[in-house]
């Protein structure tokens, strides 16, 4: 029986003719086995022309690296009888954090003669046997000391012929645990939070366990001890919860230093160890003892919940999860470090988590943060209980963080706590936007494409405001589903399902205005103060915006609307034309006047033609039709051309310095809105509204009416949104659309053609999917609250960019466009 | 979208057998984009009229190899003019509709086919760039153009004034085929915008149609290029075959990638262009630097000339665009690089108003002609990330001289569209003072190109050396 680990790089050893490839054969799948004959083959196209042998190996070489990068088990065919070449293989192994196994097969000198002369491509003499069978000889006895952590031999063809393997588990990996987890942040002796944290979280304490009755697994990231009052009564609870299953413990570098210390070992008695050997001292021998056993069993690191969670004490880059060897072990244990040490004496931190971009979640400790932040899927649960801080934990897979505050600061820290990354407040790095990178934003999670950061980075650059002015932008809107009235493509009825279907009980209808989204930033000293695009960009030259906004803060002055903090307005720009006036002209009305030219034409054509008796009657007809058609499609877009002045409709009061307004409901949202249309009713627009209860369908039927009313003459039509405001969430917690559009019969016309409403192109386009663009609606909405909570807090600045940066690379995914 | 042929010739009627269409029944014919009538509206001895309508089906446009297109994604697709205006899709279905006739055969009318009759086109609803006339007239044509306003609107309406579209009428006395093979060639010209990918294969078609007229024709250089879709290499190699001496040929290679001064009206041999480049390179000689890096490298016209420069071991551009980059990697040819050239060059995406940690440690960066086109607002940004952050021994930045625009007759307004602002000395010393006293450089100016007693020359170079260095 031969125990290898489930990841290994494993060798076989022996001479010509030892029967390797038979063995491998027997054993291992095709793939996995990497035979040098093969590769000599690959690259020169002859299996035993040993000249190839330097190229044939470096490719094995390569491609055994990439198997080990993936995670596969490798066997290595080749008769690795010199050290150098095993050394090549040490190599491959050691690069990817895989342990090396020697498997040697040793046959007599005889036997494996008498197979090679049965081989008509073995053309070497019977002395290169002798010298091979020397050098395996020689070979046993350093395979250990190579580098190789198992080394197996098989002594004859009886033994080689019976072997079985039996693969072992790394330690680190605890995949088909799925918890649920608490996992809990630095200790450092602090018995009393670490029970009362405990409790909070629902288990049952004692000294020597604690149980959650949900079954629900405790994981420690390290540092139990030092520093603190009690390191061995958090000890004793830690080790009687891992010995009972109900926790699992990572070793944190205090656990390790005093490891060294109870083993013998010289180390200084510095960092609070002085204290925790002092606490020791009146224990007895025997826990004393099962204090060393204890973390001379502790594993540098877990991999838990199916690969999605990694557990270590200093955090861990994602090429060494699930990985053993020395580096890995120091780098769970200590973290990365550059090399230098600050100004407290300290090692400045490599800061691996910035660069970090795998998938699994990965939860740490070791430096202290006063407040845990999730930095590219990873967090630092060390929020300094022994300076004073807290004792936090996180509940996994919800992510919820909770925590207790310590009851005094135990030890006075060596640098004040900091966050895990300090940063300039207003500096932005190319990092931070840039890249394919994950974002949690606490509404959901989601990944930016490199490509469409690339296609942001142009906008934010090139045409964007200031990211510092710039700390909101609106999301898109998703149509309602699909109307099967007859007649129309988006109806009422379908926007009500929607709202229902997602649990809303009560909506607000908000007309939808034709003009351009716009955001309007006030304050009462005018600093930061801009309005924007949807894509962030100014829309007049800066005098023309300036004196919009000076009328605009005149107004929510006299209307008693702008405190301290400031406005944050979500709006919608009056006419269409003041943006889209280009647009207008070169798309719609050119494709009007080309119509309402050429038809004419055309039916006088036909007209004339049917005077001289041909039958041109179906043809008359179509065209005709056509340019009823193109009439009507032409007042679609002439009401958006008519000479008007700016206005502004605002509908959503969306943050301030210290306050997100995503709780307040619509009526307080348009309650502001009214009182700036009644303090300046040449600059605002007012915006009509009518709020529907689901549940009654003659409220319904009104708004249905109201629709009709306001979309008959060419109207856009409305938003229907949740009542309860920005933030409203269905029954599971989670974000609902903040509003679907419902757009109407004529105004379609310039958004899919003269022609849409014939029933065949009708029937054509309810096909039309709108899965995508609701997806990507509700996530720029998640990333836009999630901006507004940040700037609430007052986050720093990149923390805001890089969610206001995600929404525009949002905007960068092909999504049709008439949606 | 409609287009009519009339003659007078006796008997006009015959223009039914040149057509192959009988005069006195209605022809329809399944095209790719719909379905193409011929009916005769007038059909006497004195006057016959052919009209070819082509009904367009929206459904079949979006269709077929179109949908590929990395612009298919527009609105354009749905809300569009093809189905009114004459387009190159007319011009298909006229070759396909009239196939005989532009080939100039008939076989009851053979003689009247090579005879010149008189002809009068209309076109009701054409799209056009440019004047028709200077395109039909040296064929024979008279030609009328009365643009189509947008809308019956007052004057001072947003909808206000012309179309781009007029309603063409040519009158002449020409072969009939001459005047089909002019409308097949010139309508896509006139629209210039293709409904279809242009392949090599349109060379054949352009040189068949224009065969016994293109050639000599004033406006040849631009029928060949906006016919084949400004694919410059394809408008070159019919060019050349137009005219197999090419000596006397415009080099229509020439106007690859518009340079920023190719808006500006030429006023010095030596173009602007090539004497920055040369007093950037001569600035960061002097330096002494070999690892540089070019900010806002655009499309690589920088970089080529570093990279013939050995002493420049590393050289990295970078650009906001992507298009940018696109461009200099082919101009450049990074992909076709010797091995020793290709370790020596990169370029990268970067954005100038973030910090960019892979900028550290070069010796010099080059911001040649790129401040301007950076908003003034953000302009600290830039500072920061640059003097700030990269900090390189030595920065070497250009920008136009305002004062100098003056000399440039025409110009009105900044010298590129995409300029945010355009400074005076005065405005750029200043700036350059602050810049340096801000970050710990030492800063020289200079002028670069012919220089104005008064005005200066047209564009400024700072040289900013880092104190400590």
């Amino acid at each position: 029986m031969i125990d290898i680990p489930e990841l290994a790089l494993v060798a076989l050893v022996g001479i010509s003719g030892s029967g390797k490839s038979t063995f491998a054969r027997d054993h291992f799948a095709p793939t996995q086995v990497l035979s040098s004959d093969y590769f000599r083959g690959l690259v020169a196209d002859d299996e035993n022309d040993q000249s190839a042998s330097a190229d044939a190996f470096d490719v094995l070489h390569y491609v055994a690296g990439k198997r080990l990068k993936a995670g596969r088990l490798t066997v290595v065919d080749a008769t690795n009888l010199q050290s150098h070449a095993r050394a090549g293989l040490v190599k491959v192994a050691r690069e990817h954090d895989v342990l090396p196994v020697a498997i040697v097969l040793d046959v007599p000198e005889a036997l494996a003669w008498e197979r090679t002369q049965g081989r008509p491509d073995r053309t070497f003499g019977r002395q290169v046997l002798t010298r091979m069978h020397r050098d395996l000889r020689r070979s046993l006895g350093q395979l250990a000391r190579e580098g190789f952590r198992k080394v197996h031999v098989l002594r004859g063809p009886d033994e080689i012929a019976g072997a079985t393997f039996r693969y072992e588990k790394l330690f680190n990996d605890k995949r088909e645990l799925t918890g649920p987890f608490d996992i809990i942040g630095d200790v450092h002796g602090c018995h009393a939070e670490l029970v009362e944290l405990l409790t909070t979280l629902g288990y049952a304490v004692t000294a020597d366990n604690a149980v959650h009755p949900e079954g629900r697994t405790a994981v420690f990231v390290g540092d139990l001890v030092d520093r603190g009052p009690d390191s061995p009564g958090v000890l004793r609870l830690v080790m009687g919860m891992v010995k009972a299953g109900t926790a699992l413990c990572v070793p944190g570098n205090h656990e390790q230093k005093l490891a060294r210390k109870l083993n013998g070992r010289t180390v200084q008695l510095t960092h609070g160890l002085p204290e925790t050997l002092a606490q020791l001292e009146e224990q007895t021998p025997e826990f004393v003892q099962d204090v060393r056993t204890f973390i001379d069993g502790l594993v540098s690191h877990y991999v838990l919940d199916d690969g999605r969670l990694v557990v270590a004490h200093a955090g861990l880059k994602e090429p060494y999860h699930g990985r053993a060897s020395g580096r890995v072990r120091s780098f769970a244990l200590y973290g990365g470090t550059t090399g230098e040490t600050d100004e407290y004496g300290l090692p400045v931190r490599y800061p691996w988590a910035r660069d970090y971009r795998g998938s699994a979640a990965v939860v740490y400790g070791h430096t202290p943060t006063p407040v845990p932040e999730w930095i590219n899927n990873t967090i630092c649960l060390d929020t300094g209980c022994v300076f004073g801080g807290k004792l936090t934990a996180l509940r996994w897979p919800s992510r919820e963080l909770v925590s207790v505050p310590a009851a005094k600061e135990y030890y006075a820290p060596a640098r004040p706590l900091v966050p895990a990354e300090p940063r300039p407040d207003d500096s932005l790095d190319l990092a931070d936007v840039t890249g394919r990178r994950h974002l949690d934003y606490g509404y959901g999670r989601t990944t930016v494409a490199a490509e469409n950061a690339a296609a942001a980075l142009e906008v934010m650059s090139r045409f964007a405001l200031d990211p510092r002015t710039l700390v909101w932008l609106p999301p898109t809107m998703a149509p309602c589903s699909t109307a099967s009235v007859e007649g129309y493509l988006e109806h009422p009825s379908t926007a009500f399902a929607d709202m229902r279907g997602a649990g809303v009980t009560t909506v607000v209808c908000e007309e939808k205005h034709m003009g351009s989204r716009a955001v309007v930033r006030v304050s009462r000293d005018g600093s930061g103060d801009a309005i924007w695009t949807r894509t962030g960009r100014p829309f007049f030259d800066s005098a023309r915006n300036d004196a919009l906004l000076d009328r605009v803060r005149a107004a929510a002055v006299s209307a008693g609307v702008l405190d301290e903090g400031g406005l944050l307005l979500d709006t919608e720009l009056l006419p269409w034309s003041a943006k889209a006036g280009g647009l207008i002209r070169e798309r719609y009305a050119s494709v009007g006047a080309a119509g309402r030219a050429a038809l004419p034409a055309a039916l006088s054509v036909v007209e004339r033609a049917s005077a001289r008796g041909l039958d041109v009657a179906a043809l008359h007809d179509r065209l005709a039709l056509r340019s009823q058609e193109v009439s009507d499609f032409s007042d679609s877009y002439r009401i958006y051309a008519q000479p008007a002045e700016v206005t502004i409709a605002p509908f959503a009061v969306l943050a301030a310095p210290g306050v997100s307004h995503k709780d307040k409901d619509h009526g307080w949202h348009l309650g502001i809105a009214d009182k700036l249309v009644e303090a300046d009713r040449t600059l605002f627009t007012p915006t009509r509204r009518m709020v529907v209860d689901l549940s009654d369908p003659a409220a319904e039927q009104a708004a249905t009416q109201w629709w009709l009313d306001l979309t008959a003459g060419g109207g856009e039509g409305m938003v229907v949104k949740p009542y309860a405001g920005l933030g409203a969430t269905d029954a599971k917690g989670r974000l609902v659309q903040p509003g679907v559009k419902c757009r109407g019969r004529e105004y379609l016309r310039i958004i899919y053609g003269p022609e849409y409403t014939r029933p065949e192109q009708l029937e054509r386009l309810r096909q039309r999917n709108l899965g995508r663009k609701r997806g990507l609606a509700l996530r720029e909405h998640g990333l836009g609250l999630a901006a507004l909570d940040r700037l609430a807090e007052g986050a720093a600045l990149w923390r805001v960019h890089e969610l206001v940066f995600a929404i525009l690379a949002a905007e960068s995914e092909p999504v049709d466009p008439r949606l | 979208m409609l287009l009519t042929v009339t003659t007078t010739h006796r008997p006009a009627t015959d223009l039914g057998y040149l057509l192959v269409k009988h005069p006195d029944r209605t022809h329809a014919f399944d095209v790719p984009t719909g379905t193409a009538h011929v009916l005769f509206p007038d059909a006497a001895d004195d006057r016959c009229t052919a009209a070819l309508l082509l009904e367009v089906d929206p459904q079949r446009l979006g269709g077929g190899r179109q949908q590929a297109a990395p612009d298919s994604f527009t609105l354009g697709q749905f809300v569009n003019d093809r189905p009114y205006a004459a387009s190159s899709l007319l011009a298909s279905a006229l070759a396909k509709v009239f196939r005989s006739a532009l080939r100039g055969e008939s076989r009851d009318r053979p003689e009247l086919a090579g005879t010149p009759i008189p002809l009068e086109i209309h076109v009701p609803v054409l799209r056009c760039k440019g004047d028709p006339a200077e395109l039909f007239e040296p064929l024979g044509w008279t030609a009328t153009a009365r643009p189509i306003p947008l809308d019956d609107v007052p004057d001072d309406h947003p909808l206000a004034g012309n179309s781009v579209y007029v309603d063409l009428t040519l009158t002449g006395t020409l072969r009939l085929a001459d005047a089909l093979n002019h409308l097949y060639v010139l309508l896509p010209v006139l629209d210039d915008a293709k409904h279809y990918w242009v392949a090599p294969d349109e060379i054949d078609k352009l040189l068949r149609a224009g065969s016994g007229w293109l050639a000599d024709h004033p406006a040849k250089v631009l029928i060949a290029r906006r016919y084949l879709a400004h694919r410059r290499s394809l408008a070159a190699s019919a060019l050349d075959q137009l005219t197999p001496d090419r000596s006397d040929t415009v080099d229509v290679a020439e106007d690859a990638a518009p340079d920023e001064e190719a808006e500006l009206p030429v006023v010095r041999k030596q173009p602007l262009a090539e004497q920055r480049r040369d007093a950037v390179l001569a600035a960061l000689a002097d330096s002494g630097a070999t690892r540089v890096l070019d900010l806002g490298c655009g499309g690589g016209a920088l970089l080529g000339a570093l990279l013939k420069d050995k002493r420049y071991t590393e050289i990295v551009g970078t650009d906001v665009s992507s298009r940018a980059l696109d461009l200099a990697h082919k101009r450049l040819h990074l992909d076709r690089l010797p091995e020793r050239q290709q370790g020596r060059i990169k370029v990268w995406q970067s954005a100038l108003t973030y910090r960019d940690d892979r900028l550290k440690g070069f010796d010099a960066a080059v911001l040649m002609e790129v401040i301007e086109h950076v908003d003034l607002p953000r302009l600290p940004a830039l500072e920061e990330s640059v003097f700030g952050h990269a900090r390189p021994a030595t920065v070497i930045v250009t920008t136009p001289n305002a004062e100098y625009n003056v000399l440039y007759e025409g110009l009105t307004g900044m010298r590129h569209s995409d300029h945010r602002f355009e400074w005076s000395r005065a405005d750029f010393s200043a700036w350059a003072d602050r810049t340096a006293a801000a970050h710990g450089y030492r800063v020289a100016l200079h002028g670069v190109g012919e220089s104005d007693e008064s005005l200066g020359s047209p564009t400024q170079m700072a040289v900013f050396t880092r104190e400590d260095s």
